[in-house]
């Protein structure tokens, strides 16, 4: 399931660490796993990381759960991640909320029939100066969300 | 107006965050001075301590004494910068991290040089993976110019440094959860003592510093500590990143001299969005305690004037609401927060912070029971000081904050079922604002 090429990236992640402390790259190891297998974790990926770094699976699991970017449910090809804490919430985030929860006709953890998109509320980010601020596939942060702008990132996204 | 910018002075934007930028505005020469002129590291901690830098992640240790700890002698040393910045209401980090991150690596470097750390890491918050992958360009930059790892400036010391992502875990902003995770763990907190500067990561002896702390040692350096000192007021050193968010006309990072009143930070801010009244501020992230506005109009920025408030300066996160904030919804909020982030590992902050969410719930909608601000009162005395790491703490003391200043505005709620700000005026205020600046 971890191709040679994410094998590759996570040789590089293993490299930054003390030898003998493989088990540092797991966080890296887990988001490069992820970003090849559509977004979330399935089992068999799980236990890859787990031989490739030669941990228990155990402990890899316990990564994987305790850290909330990992998905280990399938998502859509695009999840957003909506801030609705207090600051993003005072600028108008749970505005933001609603309105992708409208235009997606999805709640908060769902996914859209056609698969194209998952709707998640997220914690701080730690940008609440650019609210409503949110997150596209973990990785591209999207600052002063309006209506306007969302309509454009859905097109956008629509198509990809 | 006491607007200061040291860290971010001259920075130009996404435009300004390459090495050839840096060394423009004056980058490196520091640790040139410190290499060239074979500074000893009794004189760098010592020019530290002068400066009175405290921590800038929340906690305010001053930094050289911190420095200090760390054993002499050889063998395996740690440094690491705390780059996870989730509390919310903070986002200076990511400025620097943006704007200026060789000011961190420069840091970090020197930091090296005074503590006899051999290698170091940035854990990255990751939710702003883009500059995780911008600061792992920056660290090959300094590399390829002989500024960084073997060798450096050709002389016999070496530091090696690299950038770790976390995943979406707040508590890995707490120092030891920082280190398991780095490890490879779980990112629960551990015990203290010992502390890290005798067994650190991988148990050998590390320095934990935050982003802005690293990014303030060059200047420091390079003006003097007592210079320093002197841009803040006595035991107040230097000058602060204030992140500024909430209801007002222009969010965003502000960099001050410590000690300028909150009024002068609120008028750079464009004031209170709409022309509206100031209700409540939280001065130092979600964790300080709130300050009504009669209290905060007559501070000053910086750790002593705010803790004499009864709050604290924290990461100089300032949250400003205004008189259309329903004060139970906004706590609501913020216990679910620390409820959702809770690691887990200890009683009293798993279940009570649990128990604090529900019982603002409730009250926020209209099932609060007349025996629930002791109650809360109750489960915030509980939490505190009974953990392992200060997110109990956290937890607890927004609840006291709010229940101290706003007391009136939880038993109302309680009383008549419902909020005290009518519900069509707290929508109004909380609508998507984008500021004309951005």
């Amino acid at each position: 399931m971890l191709s040679a090429e994410a094998k590759q990236k996570i040789d590089r992640e293993i490299a930054k660490y003390p030898a003998g402390q493989k088990q540092s790259a797991v966080m890296s190891a887990l988001r490069i796993a992820q970003e090849e297998n559509a977004g979330w974790l399935p089992k068999e990926a799980i236990s890859e990381v787990a031989a490739y770094l030669e941990m228990p699976e155990v402990a890899v699991y316990e990564v994987a759960t305790f850290y909330n970017m990992y998905e280990l449910k399938p998502v859509g090809r695009h999840k957003i991640t909506v801030c609705t804490n207090l600051p993003c919430a005072l600028s108008g985030g749970v505005h933001v909320a609603e309105y992708l929860q409208q235009k997606l006709g999805i709640g908060f953890n769902e996914t859209t029939p056609d698969g194209k998109f998952t709707l998640k509320e997220g914690e701080c980010m730690g940008a609440c100066g650019d609210a409503p601020v949110l997150l596209h596939n973990n990785h591209k942060m999207c600052s002063w969300m309006t209506p306007e702008k969302i309509d454009r990132l859905l097109a956008e996204l629509e198509s990809k | 107006m006491s607007l200061r910018p040291l860290i971010l002075a001259n920075t130009n934007g996404d435009a300004g965050w390459r090495l050839e930028h840096y060394l423009a505005r004056g980058g490196y020469s520091a640790l040139k001075k410190v290499i060239a002129g074979k500074v000893s590291p009794e004189d760098l901690i010592a020019e530290m301590k002068a400066s009175v830098l405290r921590g800038r992640g929340g906690a305010g240790f001053p930094t050289g004494l911190k420095w200090s700890f760390m054993p002499k002698g050889e063998g395996e040393k740690y440094l690491c910068c705390n780059s996870d910045e989730g509390e919310p209401g903070t986002f200076k980090d990511r400025d620097i991290l943006r704007y200026n991150p060789h000011a961190v690596i420069e840091g970090m470097t020197i930091a090296a040089w005074a503590t006899g750390a051999t290698r170091g890491y940035n854990y990255i918050h990751g939710e702003i993976f883009e500059l995780y992958e911008r600061f792992e360009e920056a660290l090959q930059e300094a590399r390829n110019a002989g500024l960084l790892g073997a060798r450096i400036l050709g002389s016999d010391f070496s530091f090696e440094l690299f950038a770790h992502h976390g995943y979406g875990a707040y508590v890995c902003g707490e120092e030891t959860a920082l280190l398991e995770s780095i490890e490879g763990k779980k990112g629960q907190p551990r015990f203290k003592p010992p502390f890290p500067a005798n067994c650190g990561l991988y148990g050998k002896p590390t320095t934990i510093n935050n982003t802005e702390t690293f990014a303030s040692v060059p200047f420091i350096i390079n003006m003097g500590g007592q210079a320093y000192l002197d841009l803040g007021k006595p035991n107040n050193g230097g000058t602060k990143l204030f992140s500024i968010s909430g209801h007002v006309n222009r969010p965003g990072v502000y960099e001050l001299e410590m000690g300028t009143p909150f009024a002068e930070l609120l008028e750079l801010a464009g004031g209170v969005r709409g022309g509206r009244k100031l209700k409540a501020v939280i001065p130092g992230g979600s964790s300080a305690p709130v300050l009504p506005a009669e209290i905060i109009m007559d501070c000053t920025m910086d750790y002593d004037s705010l803790s004499a408030a009864g709050s604290m300066l924290g990461s100089g996160a300032v949250i400003v609401m205004d008189e259309t904030v329903c004060m139970v919804k906004a706590l609501e909020r913020l216990s679910y927060f620390y409820h959702e982030e809770s690691c887990g590992q200890c009683t009293p902050c798993r279940e009570g912070s649990g128990w604090l969410y529900r019982i603002v719930h409730r009250i926020e909608n209209g099932q609060g029971r007349e025996e629930d601000l002791e109650l809360l009162e109750s489960v915030a005395g509980n939490i505190m000081g009974r953990t392992v790491c200060a997110l109990g703490d956290a937890a607890a003391m927004p609840v006291r904050g709010f229940l101290k200043h706003f007391q009136s505005e939880f038993a109302w709620h309680i009383e008549h079922k419902g909020c005290l700000v009518p519900l069509d005026v707290q929508r109004a205020g909380s609508q998507i604002y984008v500021s004309p600046s951005c």
